[in-house]
This record gives C-alpha cells, structure tokens and sequence, in this order.
C-alpha cells in the first residue's frame, strides 16, 4: 500500500522544526527513522499532510553521559548507541534490552527517542526509561520541559508530547553501583514485539521491575527486598493489575504466567547481579 | 527551509551503485517504487510495504535499511547501493553471491536481493562473523522457500573465504 500525499519538509535545524511543528501542529508529524511511521503512512493508518524529517540533524545525533544519566539526542539510531554501549560497557540493562529492539535493518535507521515517541506498549526502551526513571526532555517553540517516563507514557501509542512538540532528548539513569540489573522478553520470533518484556533493578533493600506488553503502557513496581513466597505474591498480584487482556498473540491468562515466571526468573539475575 | 509540496513531482539526484542518476518523485513515492518504476533498475523486490520481510533492503551510505521505509526524496544528495552493484561489470557475480549459488541459498530468488545486501553490509563490518550472529542478521528477512540453512552457510563461506584470501 502507499501513503496518502504529504508535503516533505527536511529540516536543517531544531529551530526550523519547531517553527514547522508551531504552524501545522497535529497536521504534522516529526519523522526520524520511519522505522515505525513509514509504515503506519503505508498502510494509512495515519494521514499527516505534512512530514517534518529531523533525521539528518547533526545537532540531534548525539549520546553523552550528563548528570548521572546517558542523554540520547533525537537523531540517535539504536545500532548507533548500541555500538556505543558495547564499547564503554557501561549500561547492562540498555546493553541488554537493544539487540531485541527489532532487527539489525531496523536499528541501523530507527532512533531511540522515535521509539519512546512511538509508546508501542511492548516496546523495549520506553520500558527501560520507564524501570530506570528517566525522563524525556521534550521542547517546542516557546519552551523546554522535563517530563518523568512515570508521567509520560498515556496508552497505546499514546503519550504527554503536545502536537507542537518534539522530543529533543531522552535520559537513561546510569547504573548505581551495589545495583544489579538484567532484562528478558518473550517473543515468538526474535526481532518481533514481546509479548511481554521485563526489565528489573535489584538494590541493597529493594526491588524494582517494568513490565511491558501486557498492559497499555509499560508499568512498574518497587517492593522492599522480598523472597520466596512473598515474591511470588508479589508478582501474582502484579500480573492481575496490569490487566492484560486477549489478543491475537497470547491469551491474558498467558501473559500472566509469565510475569510470575519469567519475571521472578529475571529479578533472580539482576540480584545476582548486583555488584 | 526546503519544503516539497504534497501531489508535485520533484527532482531527486543520488548515487546509484557509483553512477549519478537523476528523477523526479512526489514526496510520498516510496524509494523502492522510485528505483523500480522511475529509475528502471528492478533488483530491489517489495513484498510487504512495512519494514517487515526484508526484500526491499539496501544500503544506504553504507548501511543496510529497508528500502520500503524510505521516501525518495530522502535520498536526495545521498549514496544508494543495490543488488546491481554487487556484481563486476562484465556480469562476474561477487563472492557473496557464488556463495549462495554453491549452498544452494536461493530457489526463487525474491528474498535474495535483500538478503544479499545485509550480508554485504554486516560481513564488511563484521569479517569473521559466528553462526549465531549471521543468523541474527538473517531475523530481518523472511525467506518462505528456500529456507535459512543454505543462506547462513553462504554467509559463512564467504567469511571464510575473504579471512583465507
Ligand atoms: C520489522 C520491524 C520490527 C520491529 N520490531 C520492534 C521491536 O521488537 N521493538 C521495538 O521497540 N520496536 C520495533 N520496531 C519499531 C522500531 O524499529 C522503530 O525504530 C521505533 O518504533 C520508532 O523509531 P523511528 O526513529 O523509526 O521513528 P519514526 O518511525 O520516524 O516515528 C515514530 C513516531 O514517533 C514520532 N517521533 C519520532 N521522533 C520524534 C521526536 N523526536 N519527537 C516527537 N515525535 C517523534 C513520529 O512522528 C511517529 O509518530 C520494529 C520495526 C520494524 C519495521
Ligand atoms: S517490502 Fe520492505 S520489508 Fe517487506
Ligand atoms: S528464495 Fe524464495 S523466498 Fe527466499
């Protein structure tokens, strides 16, 4: 299928996008790697009359340690932080998590934050900034704004970036030391979406886990440092409040099995993580 | 700012395979319609339109991306590569494709293309690559007849092959 007419507007900075973004509003739609969008234009599911490409802005292509957290610039790929990663050996759980963020094709154009902007509730990295506590940094013509990943995933493709803003960067806590973190996801294929994801931090006293694609955003929980029979509680209440529901990939009943078990399976390794 | 008006046809000049070529494309024309139809060069396949089977793949300054994911007018100024550039000019086929001519890695040849183009990409950055990792790079692409055995031995004989030579 083939997209309805757009007009094209390549950007030659973040300003003009914001000018672009500031006229046409929700008319408009910010492409980055089209990883996700292209094909939602191809097969109409949505109709923007004009595409703002920010792909190529060197000003956004950017991924540097800053207070304590990894800030990932709008035009980042995900193979381009990988690759990142893998030489500094810094952050387990992205190091984890992006291999299953769909394909090596996929990864060499799709860019992290287009991926937080999308909020494709089993999507990996809205997961992790939502188990680390980032934030999205988030700019439109007449300002700037922080928003927590707590605050900014809504539903299902579904977040609080208004229509005249952009993500300008997100920022991924680094790890703590004395924390462990480990990260695993169902999926039938590898490179296809999770049918359900799991990223989990284990400190000196707590627990922390996100699950994602079970429910309508990815959520998480914090306990205290629990074991045994309480953390089986613990994860089977879990899985009733995240209400997932039947589709065509696995039955709710299904997705709640595995956050007990593959849940519990991946808190165990990030305790053992811990360092 | 530069901005292509919707239902206009514009100028899109590129690299093809070290050759400059020129055509016009409206902003929603997708690349792989662009090098089909108004370019002419049809090695490029389509088969599912949304990043998903991997026949559309080529390389983009150097890097392999869906080419059904791409609007033309992105390539603008910018270095395509694809299955025809593979190849000598007198028609000798590269390593990577006599590989998958002696394993047998192609019956029908629709997936093939793509294939060969993530291979292109990931054997030059990666020389020596593990069976495991071939095969998750050959995760982006479905191949519905031939299947992957033949594919990733091809793949690993042509490491194989660049490493000894
Ligand atoms: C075959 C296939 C498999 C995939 N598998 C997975 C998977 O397993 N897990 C996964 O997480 N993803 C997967 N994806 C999607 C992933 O590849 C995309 O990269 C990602 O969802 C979107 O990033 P993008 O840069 O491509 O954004 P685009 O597609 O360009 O944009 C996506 C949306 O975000 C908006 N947007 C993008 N950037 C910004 C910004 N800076 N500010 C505001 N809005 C913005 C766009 O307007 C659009 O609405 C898959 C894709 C394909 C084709
Ligand atoms: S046609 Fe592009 S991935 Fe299927
Ligand atoms: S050779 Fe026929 S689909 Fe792969």
């Amino acid at each position: 299928m083939k997209p309805a007419p757009f007009d094209y507007i390549r950007a030659g900075s973040v300003d003009e996008s914001l000018d672009a973004l500031h006229e046409l509003g929700d008319e408009a739609r910010i492409l980055a790697g089209g990883q996700s969008l292209a094909a939602m234009l191809n097969m109409r599911l949505v109709r923007p009359t004009a595409l703002i490409d920010i792909s190529g802005l060197r000003e956004l292509d950017r991924a540097e340690t800053r207070d304590d957290a990894i800030e990932v610039g709008a035009a980042c790929t995900q193979a381009a932080l990988s690759h990142r990663l893998s030489r500094e050996g810094r952050h387990p759980l992205l190091e984890a998590a992006l291999p299953h963020v769909g394909h090596y094709q996929t990864r060499s154009r799709g860019t992290v934050c287009g991926s937080i902007a999308h909020a494709d509730p089993s999507a990996e990295l809205p997961l992790c900034l939502m188990a680390l506590g980032g934030e999205v940094l988030l700019r439109s013509r007449q300002k700037r704004r922080r928003v927590p990943a707590e605050a900014f995933f809504l539903g299902v493709i579904s977040t609080a970036c208004a229509p005249d803003e952009m993500i300008e960067a997100v920022r991924f806590p680094l790890p703590k030391p004395a924390y462990g973190y480990a990260f695993d996801e169902v999926s039938r294929r590898h490179g296809d979406f999770a049918l359900a994801a799991f990223a989990a931090i284990a400190g000196p006293r707590t627990i922390r886990m996100a699950v994602g694609g079970v429910a309508d955003r990815p959520v998480s929980r914090e306990w205290p440092m629990l074991e045994g029979a309480a953390l089986d509680d613990a994860l089977n209440a879990f899985a009733w409040e995240l209400r997932g529901q039947d589709d065509q990939h696995a039955t709710a009943a299904y997705r709640r099995g595995l956050v007990r078990k593959v849940g519990r399976r991946v808190i165990e390794e990030a305790m053992r993580c811990r360092g | 700012m530069p901005r292509l008006k919707a239902g206009q046809r514009h100028e899109v000049a590129f690299t093809l395979n070290g050759v400059a070529v020129r055509g016009e494309a409206e902003p929603r024309m997708l690349l792989t319609d662009f090098l089909r139809h108004v370019i002419g060069v049809t090695g490029t396949h389509v088969g599912c339109e949304h990043g998903v089977c991997g026949a559309c793949t080529i390389r983009l300054d150097g890097v392999a991306t869906r080419g059904c994911l791409l609007f033309a007018v992105q390539v603008a100024g910018r270095d395509v590569k694809t299955v025809e550039g593979l190849g000598g000019s007198d028609g000798r086929l590269s390593p990577l494709q006599e590989a998958f001519r002696r394993n047998h890695a192609l019956q029908c040849g629709f997936c093939t293309a793509g294939i060969l183009m993530s291979l292109d990409d990931f054997l030059e950055k990666n020389p020596s690559p593990t069976e495991p990792e071939v095969r998750e790079v050959l995760s982006g692409h479905l191949c519905r007849c031939t299947g992957y055995t033949g594919i990733v031995r091809a793949a690993l004989e042509t490491a194989k092959g660049n490493a000894d030579a």
